[in-house]
């Protein structure tokens, strides 16, 4: 019962909201209710058993039971945190955004709450149909939320986003579908259980582009690399984010970009190992390029949320490339820098809001000198800019570290490559710092007509949070690690023929025979 | 009271008082300020020094007390813990850096007494202390790491303290960055060795090392410990990224003395000496951090010739100090590295604090052309500058004389070692000796050549006191490594005390020979006497001619430009790399990120588009187009049922 719990209590928060006669009142009781959403994973959190790689706390009924499909929930350590940083990041998106937000408030709210079960579902659903579904819902808040409260040109942000965004996962429907097929003719019975495809041995043949495996492995690719966003299928960010209000920059930055992330690794790496491996060094390649060309368009940005968006996709980058490094370290800092980029990139755009709000602008030429005008700000910006740069005792350096340290073992080519990024990244956050906040008073900063205030006890609360996991995550790293540690194991170690269980159900019955397909059906995908 | 807890007092003692006067930022009494960051940093003094006398009670072989808090990251074979070690090497390490240390805080009292954000600075300060400590302590290279990425981060902050001024803030921006090259290849050399050994435990590391050397350049001990070497580079200001080191002068004058002389910047040697047996290993490695230590040396003495600033003076001195004991690392004498890096933390730090105390006197003037016959307003300071003067130059039997003459002679001597090494070493003493004494010549001797205005005067004890104490440990401080040359003719034969208690964690360079004691003497008379002749005649163009210099230098033309603008270094980083990434990224933004892959998605989208205008077009409702249609149709598959 707890997944439902966790993935429906925020719908029914919506309807609440959307039913709820006052209107002053709204901001507080969204907040309460995503705190509860919180506590409630917290629990989740309590029960999770982290000796074993098997899905737990599964909850599992037929649907459509003609086509196979469930209505199927599952956790293990892939999604575990992801779910966490999720519901951790909500309370913090609705306190930071209590004023940026200031008409159709009902509306916005509403949209906050349906994306949370979208993605909570989208991390949690462990039958395709019922994940695409929660994919493609997620959209659609994030449409409205950008398209209703962004700024000057945000209909051409959102429509390109959900168009961007779209294309990709349709062409994995079309997959998803042909899997489904897949399992009918292997396994007798139509199934969209995650399980069933993991039994499913499809043919793979290296070097020729339209064989089965390869194909079915691009589709899913492609749906989650525009996601992430990898290079270069990227451009949809940065206009997204300089577009969508701070909550909306955070929520997509903080949780949405994972879902490409995670998609890699609970779908595409385990289903298509072959395919995976003979094409790492396409997506290490991309990956690497990322974090480079990411790196060096921040550095050129003129506007602050621009810099933080491109930050992203040099972020995004290492967490491509650990991934496709397939060992424990690369696989492991991938998983725990999605987690770091919630924090350090949900904390920038929060930080980039909070003086936005005060001065109405984002060009860094106009500001200056603004540490000796706002101390608390200064530092809150400066704990989150060591963390995105990766300093030890932050939570960004495991990341990275071990994400390089990984991609080093694979193919230390690339990892030479990675590496510049290290430097790279203290580029372009320590010179726009220097920018906004060192040096003689910008125009914005000593305007006296508007003057600036430190930050208020509301925003304190917002970042104070942010700021403690960026210490916590940098220093106890195994306290988290530890609870994925069951299931990127068995990823690493199984690759080649992944199998995921039910806990407490390892006989699975009849559905435990893998069948490899005939050539016939090869011959025909050719 | 437990080693556990004695090692935690050492470390978080200077953490804490970050925390406390990091939490009262808005206070200005340095007094108070000064008092907590100062009695952290003692409290760790004591601390460091009662665990030391453990250690001596210990038996030789067994002379470490490792201490481990917490497993910080563990996957697969990856074991970190947050361990922490004293043995022979950080004994010494960590005794000079809280020791020097406290004597700064106690002397930053009265030098940033009337500075605003002096809770904020004797936090950083606190801070810097902490980090250096991981760094110093921790028992493997990530908490290593740790501590390397801490230091450099406080150095930025300090360098930067004065950031309303854009200069300032642009130095430490520059100090972090350049740092950052650096450790960049700290990491990948934290890589190679890891999967080499498959540990980062320095004393698992040199314990696996093979007996033999690598002779290959490819060869996994080599290319980590030369990516390693990299990293130091960074730190500790060599050939090629010792850039940062001058612009960071830009900070307070204790933190100069403090971060960017005594303790920080000595973190590369102290790197290689903890590794010596895996430097051992690599040949080829040893190889160039010899040479690059050896052409720092005489580089960055070069530079100091030619400087007018006092602080700019004790920079490039400093980088060439660095220079002498990268060179003595690299011809495998890691105790002199050692030996030195101890002795000028002593005497430089307290040159850095005697010219805060000049420049505190003379209303933050740093201008050497506009000081002179310092003497007689700030007797205190002359006479402690003038032991460190001293000590610098290799007079004996001050500091500097013992741990630079043991460098040279085994910079010849060593079976790593060459005649060019030695020669290296000498020609940067001589310009040691020039620059040090053109110095103290422009600042203290000769006529006054400051405004009437200015009415110099002593700096306060507070400020005094650490200068005394400084002082007396650059007199004598280098007494407790005597080479057997020296001792065997004094009263007593006093042991080499710093040989015998570094001998079991130090390894020598196999094949040493027994040398001639007439070579050595001979070799330490050539370079005093050439140290002499040099001072000497930097004493007589500066105090008793004071034209000649002048004429020189014009006489030089271009040669002389060319050193006084430190070799355009600066500018060819900019012109060949800082530049073009700036233009090279515009670029991207502009042509491929904009008007490549953005505009690609725009005809992706056009097209879409278009082929839905066309479509539309066709059905118009128009029944008359219909019907033709309908009329082509049909005579297009007449025709293609007749035709065939």
């Amino acid at each position: 019962m707890i997944l439902s719990a966790v993935t429906f209590l925020p719908l029914i928060f919506a309807l609440a909201l959307a039913f709820w006669p006052n209107e002053r009142t709204l901001r507080h009781l969204a907040l309460g209710f995503a705190v509860i959403e919180f506590l409630a994973s917290l629990a989740m959190l309590a029960q999770f058993d982290s000796s074993t790689a098997a899905l737990q706390m599964v909850e599992k009924f037929p649907w459509i039971e003609r086509f196979g499909i469930s209505y199927f929930l599952g956790l293990d350590g892939l999604s575990l945190w992801l779910v966490l940083l999720t519901t951790f990041i909500m309370p913090i998106v609705l306190l930071g955004a209590w004023n940026a937000i200031e008409n159709r408030v009902k509306g916005f709210l509403i949209s906050v709450f349906v994306l949370q079960t979208a993605m909570i579902g989208t991390f949690l659903a462990m039958d395709a149909i019922f994940f695409y579904l929660f994919w493609e819902l997620s959209l659609v808040p994030m449409y409205f939320m950008i398209g209703i409260w962004g700024g000057q040109r945000r209909i051409y942000a959102t429509v390109k986003f959900f168009i961007y965004t779209m294309f990709g996962s349709v062409l994995m429907l079309i997959a998803i579908i042909y899997l489904m097929f897949l399992t009918q003719e292997t396994l007798g019975t139509m199934s969209a259980s995650i399980l069933d495809f993991y039994k499913l041995k499809i043919p793979f043949v290296g070097g020729q582009f339209f064989t089965l495996q390869t194909l079915l492995f691009f589709a899913f690719a492609l749906a989650f690399a525009i996601k992430v966003p990898v290079f270069p299928f990227h451009t949809w960010l940065p206009d997204a984010h300089v577009e969508a209000p701070t909550p909306g920059s955070v929520i997509l930055a903080g949780v949405m970009l994972k879902m490409g992330t995670y998609g890699f690794m609970r779908w595409t790496i385990p289903l298509f190992p072959e395919a995976s491996e003979y094409w790492a060094w396409l997506f290490m390649t991309v990956g690497v390029v990322g974090i480079v060309y990411g790196a060096l368009v921040a550095m050129v940005q003129p506007d602050i949320k621009k810099l933080v968006a491109y930050s992203s996709v040099s972020h995004m980058g290492y967490i491509l490339l650990g991934l496709f490094t397939f060992n424990h370290f690369g696989m492991s800092g991938s998983l725990y820098q999605m987690l770091n980029h919630g924090v350090s990139t949900g904390a920038l755009f929060l930080l980039v809001g909070m003086i936005y709000e005060r001065t109405h602008s984002r060009e860094i030429s106009k500001y200056g000198g603004l540490a000796s005008v706002l101390p608390l700000f200064t530092i809150a910006f400066f704990v989150i800019t060591l963390s995105s740069i990766a300093v030890p005792m932050t939570n960004g350096f495991i990341g990275e570290f071990l994400i390089l340290l990984g991609s080093f073992k694979a193919e230390p080519a690339f990892a030479y490559v990675a590496v510049t990024g290290v430097i790279l990244g203290a580029v372009y956050m320590l010179w726009m710092f220097k920018r906004v906040f060192f040096g003689e008073k910008g125009e914005l900063v000593k305007d006296e007509h508007h003057p600036l205030h430190d930050l208020s006890l509301r925003e304190l609360c917002v970042l104070a949070p942010m700021v403690l996991m960026v210490f916590w995550m940098g220093l106890f790293p195994n306290q988290f690690l530890d609870l994925s540690k069951a299931s990127i194991d068995h990823l690493v170690n199984d690759r080649t023929n992944y199998q995921l269980v039910i806990k407490g159900q390892n006989d699975l019955g009849p559905e435990t025979k893998t069948a490899a397909i005939s050539t016939q059906k090869t011959g025909d995908a050719q | 009271m437990s080693q556990q807890t004695l090692m935690a007092i050492l470390i978080f003692a200077p953490l804490v008082g970050f925390f406390i006067n990091g939490f009262r930022y808005k206070k200005h009494s340095a007094e108070v300020a000064g008092t907590i960051a100062t009695g952290a940093a003692v409290i760790s003094f004591i601390s460091a020094l009662l665990m030391v006398i453990d250690l001596i009670g210990l038996p030789a072989e067994e002379r470490r007390i490792s201490v481990q808090f917490f497993d910080w990251i563990t996957i697969e074979k990856l074991k970190v813990v947050a361990g922490f070690t004293i043995d022979q090497i950080s004994a010494i390490m960590v005794l000079v850096v809280t020791g020097v240390g406290s004597l700064i805080h106690l002397f930053s009292i009265g030098y940033m007494h009337h500075d605003e954000g002096v809770a904020k600075y004797f936090a950083y300060l606190n801070l810097f202390l902490f980090n250096m400590l991981l760094l110093i302590l921790g028992d493997n290279l990530l908490v290593m790491f740790v501590g390397w990425e801490g230091v450099g981060l406080c150095s930025y902050l300090l360098i930067g303290f004065w950031f309303t001024d854009k200069q300032k803030a642009t130095a430490g921006m520059k100090a972090f960055i350049t740092n950052r090259v650096g450790d960049a290849a700290f990491l990948l050399g934290m890589f190679v060795l890891f999967l080499t050994f498959g540990t980062l435990n320095f004393q698992e590391i040199n314990h696996l090392v093979p007996l033999t050397s690598e002779l290959t350049w490819l060869a996994p001990i080599t290319m980590g410990t030369l990516f390693l070497f990299i990293g130091a580079t960074g730190k500790s200001a060599q050939i090629p990224l010792y850039v940062w080191l001058p612009d960071a002068m830009a900070g307070p004058t204790p933190v100069s003395a403090l971060i960017h002389a005594a303790t920080m910047v000595t973190a590369g040697v102290y790197m290689i000496v903890r590794l010596n047996p895996l430097f051992m290993a690599a040949p080829n490695t040893m190889m160039i951090i010899a040479t690059i230590g050896g052409l720092t040396a005489v580089m960055a003495a070069s530079i100091g010739l030619t400087q007018w600033d006092i602080k700019k003076v004790l920079a490039y001195s400093t980088v060439s100090q660095l220079g002498y004991m990268f060179l003595a690392c690299g011809v495998g004498a890691f105790g002199a590295a050692l030996f030195h890096l101890m002795t000028h933390a002593f005497f430089k730090a307290l040159m850095f604090l005697g010219s805060g105390s000049v420049i505190h006197a003379m209303h933050e003037e740093q201008d050497i052309r506009k000081m002179g016959g310092l003497k007689k307003y700030l007797p205190h300071t002359y006479l402690t500058f003038l032991i460190g003067w001293l000590a610098i130059i290799g007079v004996p039997p001050f500091a500097g004389f013992f741990s630079k003459d043991e460098i040279l002679w085994q910079a010849f001597h060593s079976p790593r070692g060459h005649w060019v090494f030695w020669a290296m070493g000498a020609l940067g003493a001589v310009m040691t000796a020039f620059y040090m004494t053109r110095l103290m010549a422009l600042t203290f001797w000769g006529e006054s050549r400051f405004s009437k205005k200015i009415h110099p005067h002593e700096s306060p004890m507070i400020m005094l006191i650490p200068l005394f104490v400084l002082a007396i440990l650059s007199a004598i401080g280098g007494w407790i490594g005597i080479p057997h040359v020296i001792s065997e003719i004094l009263p007593g034969q006093p042991g080499n005390f710093l040989e015998t208690w570094l001998e079991p964690m130090i390894k020598t360079v196999p094949g040493t020979e027994h040398a001639e004691p007439s070579l050595e003497w001979g070799l330490m008379g050539i370079s005093v006497m050439l140290a002499a002749i040099s001072a000497m005649t930097a004493y007589h163009f500066y105090v008793k001619d004071p034209s000649k210099p002048k004429k020189i230098a014009a006489s030089l033309g271009k040669l002389y430009d060319v050193v006084y603008n430190k070799y355009y270094v600066d500018e060819g980083y900019f012109c060949g790399i800082i530049n073009p990434l700036v233009r090279l990224s515009k670029g991207i933004w502009f042509y491929i990120d904009v008007n490549f892959i953005d505009k690609t998605t725009y005809v992706i989208s056009d097209l879409v588009r278009g082929s839905g205008l066309f479509v539309r077009g066709i059905q118009n409702g128009n029944i008359q187009q219909y019907a033709m249609y309908i009329g082509l149709g049909v005579v297009a598959t007449m025709t293609y049922v007749l035709m065939r």
